[in-house]
């Protein structure tokens, strides 16, 4: 039992993960938290529902974890005037989870610092909130300017620099505002929620395959991460566990995820230091990784290869020996590119030192995953709550302390060849030809369910809470760039702007994941 | 910088044959003379945006400029401004959030210019809209609920190949 609280009475969501959930008042919110933050655990997710369809009001759902594992808290809220104590002193990523949640489900915060909206723009008015049950679009529509109050800087010779939404690369679409002195950043402001396109609200009216679809594009870079913990989210409500030999699958399509994107990311990373030979060079290896996922799992990203209650695909064995060969090759193609890397003196120049982020503000404002990684937070769901297969692969997890652009880039190279051995031992273990899946087809009525998976941008949790006939009532995809965002802002403080690409690069966070 | 070129050298070239134009991916009639079409396919330039996908077709768009497909091999590059442009490569269902900023981006576009939208959201707004409507209360769908769009390419995310094809198609003479 990870929490202990007079008030608090914990029930066991699931055998797959250490997740417990429980009713708690409002009042005993924050004495929780702080006992949690006080242990060294942090906030994963929060977010509300509409359940006054069913005689209650609102609830707000805050997910913490701590070395025993994840909790559930469920605050029931009144119908009229629902709101709760905000959580934002205690762990600050709660801000921008409390603003959004407030422009979707209209619960808010009490005594915030910061009341602005988050995700709305200018697509629905103020008093309407799209999660609520009754919520009417057509009613909703508005088309008032979007008036954002940024914070100025003040004082002589800081000018702004507004950039985005549509940016200079092939890019997702945000804001970015820019105080300046010369070239020196004072104050990077990010105004995100430009692809918000009602994904929660797009779940409610999904079967739960539908479903598992679209959660496989909540973030289309991640969408193995997403099936998958969708997936164990509706398997720990049925209570039911798919075959050992789905579960290698999975963890196989997980490495592969990662092993894509971050071959992706250190092209990139070489490109924005002028060095356009690592981009061909790490593109030609991830071309090679993706024709393989087309050519064995009949997708290039994997998308719907993992359903509710197993997988859609399995490995022949030609496959198997296919995949041995492209780990040997990026074996032995990484470590010549990463020794190139490493003696560059001009790439490395520009890595060392920029975007610095220090552990203990890591800590304090809760960076989690690769990037969290880089900066001495050593946390990773594959290693903590290591579900099965990971429980049987013992993963090493890759960790340093520099928190900067090199370290972020470093954590890349070592989970790389990390993955690159799981991938090996999996192949070791899994049974070729073996399709054994047993698809679900209902979900129990009036269920929830947590499932969360290290992805290769940090942790992805979803939760799912079923209705009285067992459909989707409400599915809240979060992805970790919630909690690594705000960080990009500090990460670019005292740094010139032209190493903002470099910098924005080294996270590479997710738009869409968080916009919703 | 010796290691640099041996692992060129090594590499040795990757790049393959483009795909042929496609006449059925075509959506609107051809909005431009062929004389401008012929200066087009020596030299292209091509503005993205994303108006609301979920990244899935950037990581193909991306794609396109890796080795293999090599599209700045073609004479066609990728700018950062509308004004450099004269074709936009969409994606997404446009995302009411971003609706003016898409309509923007095409009035900067000088003209002679040339709308592709790439992917099943921005060809029917895709997963992110009902079957029964090609909109919600945060989306406007399909691309072309927004902006004229020339050639269409769908697919969850198109092909390198057929996000190629889509961009020769658009750049040549209706036959």
């Amino acid at each position: 039992m990870p929490i202990k609280h007079p008030n608090l009475k914990l029930s066991r969501l699931t055998d797959t993960l250490p997740a417990w959930a429980g009713d708690i008042a409002a009042d005993d919110l924050h004495a929780i938290c702080r006992q949690v933050h006080d242990g060294g655990g942090r906030l994963v997710a929060l977010w509300g529902s509409d359940v006054r369809s069913e005689g209650g009001g609102f609830v707000l759902h805050v997910v913490l974890i701590n070395e025993t594992g994840l909790v559930c808290l469920n605050v029931p809220l009144p119908a009229e005037h629902p709101h709760y104590p905000d959580i934002s002193g205690i762990f600050p990523a709660a801000s921008r989870m409390q603003r959004a949640t407030y422009d979707l489900l209209g619960i808010y915060a009490q005594e915030g610092h910061d009341h602005r909206k988050w995700l709305r723009h200018g697509a629905w008015h103020s008093g309407s909130f799209p999660l609520r049950k009754d919520f009417d679009a057509a009613a909703s529509r508005t088309h008032e300017a979007d008036d954002y109050p940024f914070v100025q800087v003040e004082g002589q010779g800081v000018h702004e620099i507004p950039v985005g939404p549509v940016h200079a690369g092939i890019i997702e679409p945000g804001h970015f505002r820019f105080s300046i002195i010369g070239e020196r950043v004072l104050r990077l402001e990010e105004r995100l929620g430009y692809v918000h396109k009602g994904i929660e609200k797009r779940f409610e009216r999904m079967s739960l395959q539908q479903g598992a679809k679209l959660a496989g594009r909540v973030s289309g870079d991640s969408t193995v991460a997403y099936a998958w913990a969708y997936a164990m989210a509706a398997e720990s409500i049925a209570r039911v566990t798919p075959s050992n030999n789905a579960l290698w699958l999975r963890a196989l399509l997980l490495e592969r995820e990662r092993v894509a994107n971050h071959l992706g990311d250190l092209g990139y990373l070489g490109n924005d230091v002028a060095l356009s030979f690592g981009f061909a060079q790490f593109w030609i290896l991830k071309e090679q990784v993706l024709r393989n996922n087309a050519a064995l799992f009949g997708h290039r990203y994997l998308m719907d290869a993992i359903v509710p209650g197993g997988v859609a695909s399995h490995l022949s064995v030609e496959g198997k020996s296919i995949i041995e060969q492209e780990c040997d090759m990026l074996e032995q193609q990484v470590r010549i590119l990463r020794g190139i890397y490493d003696e560059h003196a001009g790439a490395q120049d520009r890595f060392i030192g920029t975007g610095c982020v220090e552990p203990r503000l890591a800590a304090q404002l809760g960076l989690c995953g690769l990037a969290g990684r880089a900066s001495a937070q050593a946390w990773d769901a594959r290693v903590q709550f290591a579900c099965a297969p990971y429980d049987t692969l013992d993963v090493q997890m890759a960790t340093y302390r520099n928190g900067d652009v090199a370290a972020r880039v470093i954590v890349r190279f070592d989970e790389l060849f990390e993955s690159l051995r799981l991938q090996r031992e999996i192949l070791a273990r899994l049974a070729c030809d073996d399709a054994a899946t047993a698809p679900l087809e209902r979900l129990p009525a009036n269920g929830f369910g947590i499932g969360m998976v290290e992805g290769w941008r940090g942790e992805v949790m979803v939760a799912i809470h079923t209705d009285a006939q067992g459909g989707l009532a409400r599915v809240h995809p979060h992805d970790p760039s919630w909690q690594n965002w705000p960080l990009l802002e500090h990460a670019i403080i005292d740094n010139i702007v032209p190493d903002f690409p470099l910098i924005n690069k080294s996270f590479n966070l997710s738009y869409t994941g968080q916009d919703l | 910088m010796y290691q640099i070129l041996k692992q060129i050298l090594r590499t040795g070239i990757k790049s393959e044959t483009p795909p042929q134009a496609d006449e059925a991916l075509r959506v609107d009639t051809q909005r431009l003379q062929q004389q401008i079409l012929d200066a087009f396919g020596g030299a292209l330039a091509i503005r993205q945006v994303d108006a609301g996908s979920c990244n899935g077709c950037e990581l193909e768009i991306h794609a396109v400029n890796n080795a293999y497909y090599n599209i700045e091999g073609l004479g066609i590059k990728f700018v950062a401004s509308p004004r450099h442009a004269d074709l936009l490569l969409v994606t997404g269902p446009v995302s009411r959030h971003m609706e003016i900023a898409l309509k923007r981006t095409y009035d900067a576009t000088p003209e002679p210019k040339l709308v592709v939208a790439i992917g099943d959201c921005a060809c029917n707004g895709g997963i992110f809209c009902s079957d029964d409507a090609d909109e919600n209360y945060a989306t406007c769908g399909k691309v072309s609920n927004v902006i004229p769009v020339d050639v269409a390419v769908s697919g969850c995310p198109p092909t390198p190949t057929a996000i190629l094809q889509g961009i020769l198609t658009a750049i040549s003479a209706r036959k």
